[in-house]
């Protein structure tokens, strides 16, 4: 079905010498421009970690001693995204189902979650679970508070990416199934969810990775993740500089390959045979 | 009672205030293979939608092998209405002019679905029944293939053989090959006109007046939401009565057909590049 079409030819004989040439002529071309890609992204980034360094503003001797600490974070900042965003599908999951309800007070409910949260700093919940709900007598340890906090958020703003993927199952899916006689609950367990949940894993994928970003602000419950480390190996020694570059490198890092295996998982829905 | 397993009385349908079916009364026998024919907008895919209620009439009522309902529209979602209506949709099956398949299962299980979850099938038998109809639509070597890998004209035989696996009383039809490459249409037709004289009471709206003249025993003319003419194929197509049937007939069939030409080979390999940015 997608293959790269074949010449033809039986219906053109040899293909023209032309073809061979601009067929070349692309690839040296495509060559050319990854070289100058990769020696622009050289410069700039080496230029900016010599300039750094020629500065002498950078403690070397400090850095080796504390970057492995630093890096011990990174455990803590996967595990917090990857319990988040897991907890925040299921937010999603029964947003979206309420924000397509036809029954008023669902919808009415559904709507002020995804309002409240949209309309209120991530940094604001957090510190609001983590340190105004002890006032009620709810004291939730960090990594609990840390958790809940961007699974909410992130539930609401993935909300409305879940409710724009069923709406996208075809409407004929939805028929077809209803003349077969489903009911209307099989109808939405069995035929539109999973699609849906094809059509939204790219997204999914996505605020994965923001996730690994925002997971930084938990630092502010004291949860030891990645950032957290940071700040607090750098202000105790007055080196923030230092951390902080090396805690922005990290994510910087962890981003680049999480990005390399969502374009991957992007290709690979878009070829599945299980075309929506 | 009069023995025909398909009733409509008086049906009405307003979309807003836009009136669709003006008064559409239909009785189908038992074997019955009727083709409605009619301009694109004069109701007639409306009308068979209105019959398993995908559209909820305005005003009427359909019976279905004794199962007789109202047009609700005030209470269209009520329990009770929606019962009765899934008791309608069980007995009269539709094939859709885009398929419908349900992308995510293959073939075979796009067939068991609705018999195991609907009708409470065993799956073996289930699969014993989906099998016999694909292999009565031909398709039993796509058994196992996912619906995106399948041509039109096969997506529709198996659509066709999904309907069956219910074991409808009338197998309704809303433009089965309008959807189709013209050189799919035939494996189509064809398995509907085997349909249509196994004795399986079928509605069908079509352009394909070759099928309609063939497999009908009655043809229905629809204009602005009524029939203006019925009768037997041969009378209604060759020899229209009603002046609008006959002004659409000669459209239809007075315009020189397109030369059919074989589909087109495969594009030079330069065409496919065009387009691409280096």
């Amino acid at each position: 079905m997608n293959q790269a079409p074949t010449p033809a030819a039986g219906l053109v004989g040899q293909p023209a010498p032309i073809v061979e040439a601009i067929r070349q002529a692309r690839a040296r071309h495509a060559v050319r421009f990854r070289i100058e890609f990769a020696i622009t992204w050289l410069v700039l980034v080496g230029g900016l970690v010599l300039a750094l360094f020629a500065a002498g503003k950078i403690d070397t001797e400090f850095l080796n001693k504390w970057v492995p600490f630093i890096l011990g974070g990174v455990p803590m900042t996967l595990l917090v995204s990857v319990v988040s965003i897991a907890v925040a599908v299921v937010f999603a999951l029964i947003g979206a189902l309420g924000r397509l309800s036809s029954v008023a007070p669902i919808y009415a409910v559904a709507t002020l979650y995804v309002s409240m949260v949209r309309g209120t700093p991530l940094i604001v919940q957090i510190l609001f679970i983590y340190s105004a709900l002890p006032q009620f007598g709810i004291v939730l340890p960090a990594f609990i508070a840390g958790v809940f906090a961007l699974s909410f958020n992130y539930g609401a703003y993935m909300t409305e990416v879940f409710r724009a993927g069923i709406q996208a199952v075809p409407r004929g899916q939805t028929e077809a199934a209803q003349a077969l006689g489903m009911p209307e609950r099989g109808i939405m367990r069995r035929i539109v969810m999973p699609q849906a949940i094809r059509i939204v894993i790219p997204a999914i994928g996505n605020e994965f990775i923001a996730m690994t970003k925002d997971s930084s602000l938990v630092s502010y419950v004291a949860l030891q993740e990645l950032l957290w480390r940071a700040r607090t190996v750098g202000s105790a020694n007055f080196r923030s500089l230092e951390t902080l570059l090396v805690a922005a490198l990290i994510y910087w890092l962890m981003t680049i390959v999480l990005s390399y295996f969502q374009g991957r998982l992007e290709k690979r829905m878009a070829e599945s045979e299980v075309r929506v | 009672m009069d023995g025909s397993i398909v009733r409509v009385e008086n049906l009405e349908k307003y979309f807003g205030t836009n009136h669709v079916l003006r008064g559409c009364d239909l009785a189908v026998a038992p074997r019955e293979t009727i083709c409605i024919l009619g301009r694109s907008g004069s109701g007639k895919s409306t009308l068979l939608r209105c019959i398993n209620f995908l559209e909820e009439p305005s005003v009427g009522a359909v019976e279905v092998d004794g199962i007789r309902v109202e047009a609700d529209p005030l209470h269209a979602r009520s329990r009770a209405h929606q019962e009765q209506i899934r008791q309608i949709r069980l007995r009269a099956q539709m094939v859709f002019q885009e398929f419908n398949l349900f992308p995510h299962m293959r073939v075979i299980d796009n067939l068991i679905e609705a018999p195991m979850r609907v009708r409470g099938v065993s799956r073996a038998e289930a699969i014993a029944t989906a099998e016999e109809f694909l292999a009565k639509v031909g398709l039993m070597d796509k058994r196992d293939e996912w619906p995106s890998r399948l041509s039109g004209g096969q997506k529709q035989r198996v659509a066709i053989a999904r309907a069956l696996t219910m074991e409808p009383k009338v197998l309704m039809f809303d433009e089965p090959t309008s959807a189709l490459d013209p050189s799919l249409v035939g494996e189509v037709l064809k398995v509907m006109e085997e349909l249509a004289h196994e004795g399986t009471t079928m509605l069908v709206v079509t352009h394909e007046m070759s099928f309609a003249r063939e497999a009908a025993d009655r043809v229905l003319f629809m204009e602005e939401g009524v029939f203006v003419e019925e009768g037997p194929p041969e009378q209604v197509l060759d020899a229209p009565r009603d002046p609008r049937t006959q002004v659409f007939l000669e459209r239809f069939l007075g315009a020189p057909r397109p030369v059919r030409r074989p589909a087109p080979e495969q594009p030079p390999p330069l065409a496919h590049q065009v387009g691409h940015t280096i």
